[in-house]
């Protein structure tokens, strides 16, 4: 306040730069937050929580859309989640692990982001590929579009784990384990690879966050980088949960004049 | 003429290995807790890798109904991930009800169940506790097998296990 008095000048410049600063409003991240990723037993079930938040893993913004929720059983097969509800803050759901062996919970697509001015007013518009041709003009004035390919995930085992529910799909940002993400211990450092449709993601930023935000002053994030082959190697800071993170931005949207812009989170329990 | 018939039955029942024997003491400490359950407990054998060559004993609550107490063995965090994971629920011999607080004295032999099968070598064994609403601790003894002569180890644990001690006889 004193200061905003004295010098009405240095205030302005004061919100100039905040609002240049990567406001934590930038960094609403999209996870899903498991009650347990290594299970035993034969009647084995998993609650889910999902959010789009800032920290990790706190349920403080939106809850996540399940629009794009896929299950993918240890046979390949695909199923379906129980007790879906949306609260304020997170949406929920069960799952059964009828079946022993890994599973992999994504919430995966696609949508289509366009902004352009329109009678000198700036427009912004968010829908489907279908809704696109119809409600965004195809020529306007300072026009851009961006294709958003999303995928955020977890996966869960029963008993030994397995690969088959592993396999990448080869659409968008995706990762595949070369250490299983359900045998992720502290003393360990862990690898996976990350592909880009199909191929691997030579140089890519990942970024691996723990949870337990709240009760840490820093961030502690650790920002590494994919090998030529699209490996990275993760070393634990400690038993927990983690939320790795990566995004490309490039051409291949398959459209004309559409940028891409590719995202991966996945949520990962290290075990002590 | 007196000797013979018992080197021929000496020889004849089992190779001279049939005869080493391995014995472990254990001590699940009484624990002054408001709410107390038996530990859920792993023993098995560890080779050099740290790879598990042998489960020896696996107790949990096998009364319940529906196998419900086969949901808490991945609590036996290190063994569920070495060995257990890999297993079959109940396995004869292996598996057994939990046991009450006090010293317990189990022992394998050589020539039949999960020691039969295993090569010459270094090992450890492993002793894991896991307690619902409690603490885990795992204590290792190494030992050689087969014993030339006899061997023994302890350890002492602090919180969910006492006094262990293996003892091995050729």
């Amino acid at each position: 306040m004193m200061l905003s008095r004295t010098f009405p000048a240095c205030r302005r410049l004061l919100l100039a730069a905040a609002l240049l600063l990567p406001l934590p409003a930038s960094a609403h991240r999209g996870w899903m937050l498991p009650s347990a990723t290594v299970l035993s037993g034969d009647n084995s079930w998993v609650t889910v929580d999902a959010a789009v938040s800032n920290d990790l893993f706190y349920f403080e913004h939106v809850p996540m859309g399940l629009e794009g929720l896929a299950i993918t059983a240890p046979d390949g097969s695909r199923m379906e989640a129980e007790n879906l509800a949306r609260g304020h803050y997170r949406s929920t759901f069960d799952i059964q692990l009828k079946q022993p062996g890994t599973y992999r919970v994504a919430v995966a697509g696609d949508g289509l982001m366009a902004s352009w001015r329109e009678n000198g007013q700036p427009r912004r518009w968010r829908g489907t590929r279908e809704a696109f041709a119809r409600e965004v003009p195809a020529k306007a004035e300072g026009l851009r579009v961006t294709l958003g390919q999303r995928r955020v995930e977890f996966f869960a085992t029963r008993g030994k784990p397995t690969d088959r529910a592993l396999q990448p799909l080869n659409v968008g940002l995706e990762l595949v384990p070369v250490t299983h993400p359900n045998d992720l211990v502290a003393g360990e450092p862990a690898q996976f690879r990350l592909l880009l449709d199909g191929k691997p993601a030579a140089g890519l930023e990942v970024s691996v966050i723990a949870g337990g935000r709240r009760y840490r002053d820093a961030e502690q994030e650790m920002t590494l980088k994919t090998d030529p082959a699209g490996l990275v190697e993760v070393k634990w800071q400690g038993p927990g949960m983690y939320w790795l993170n990566a995004s490309v931005r490039d051409g291949n949207s398959g459209l004309p004049n559409v940028e891409r812009n590719a995202s991966y989170a996945a949520t990962l329990e290290v075990l002590p | 003429m007196r000797i013979l018939p018992i080197l021929a039955a000496a020889g004849l029942t089992a190779a001279p290995a049939a005869a080493a024997e391995l014995k472990l003491t254990l001590e699940i400490p009484r624990l002054e807790v408001a709410e107390y359950h038996r530990p859920y407990l792993a023993i098995w054998v560890e080779r050099p890798d740290q790879q598990a060559a042998a489960t020896l004993a696996v107790w949990y609550d096998m009364g319940q109904r529906n196998a419900e107490g086969e949901k808490w063995l991945k609590d036996i965090r290190q063994w569920w991930r070495r060995a257990g994971r890999e297993m079959r629920m109940p396995v004869d011999g292996v598996s057994g009800a939990t046991r009450a607080p006090g010293r317990h004295g189990l022992t394998f032999d050589a020539a039949k169940g999960p020691l039969s099968d295993l090569p010459p070598g270094s090992y450890t064994l492993v002793v894991e506790a896991a307690r619902e609403v409690g603490g885990r601790e795992l204590l290792r003894l190494p030992f050689q097998w087969p014993p030339a002569a006899a061997q023994s180890a302890q350890a002492q644990g602090n919180s969910e296990l006492g006094a262990v001690s293996l003892d091995l006889r050729p």
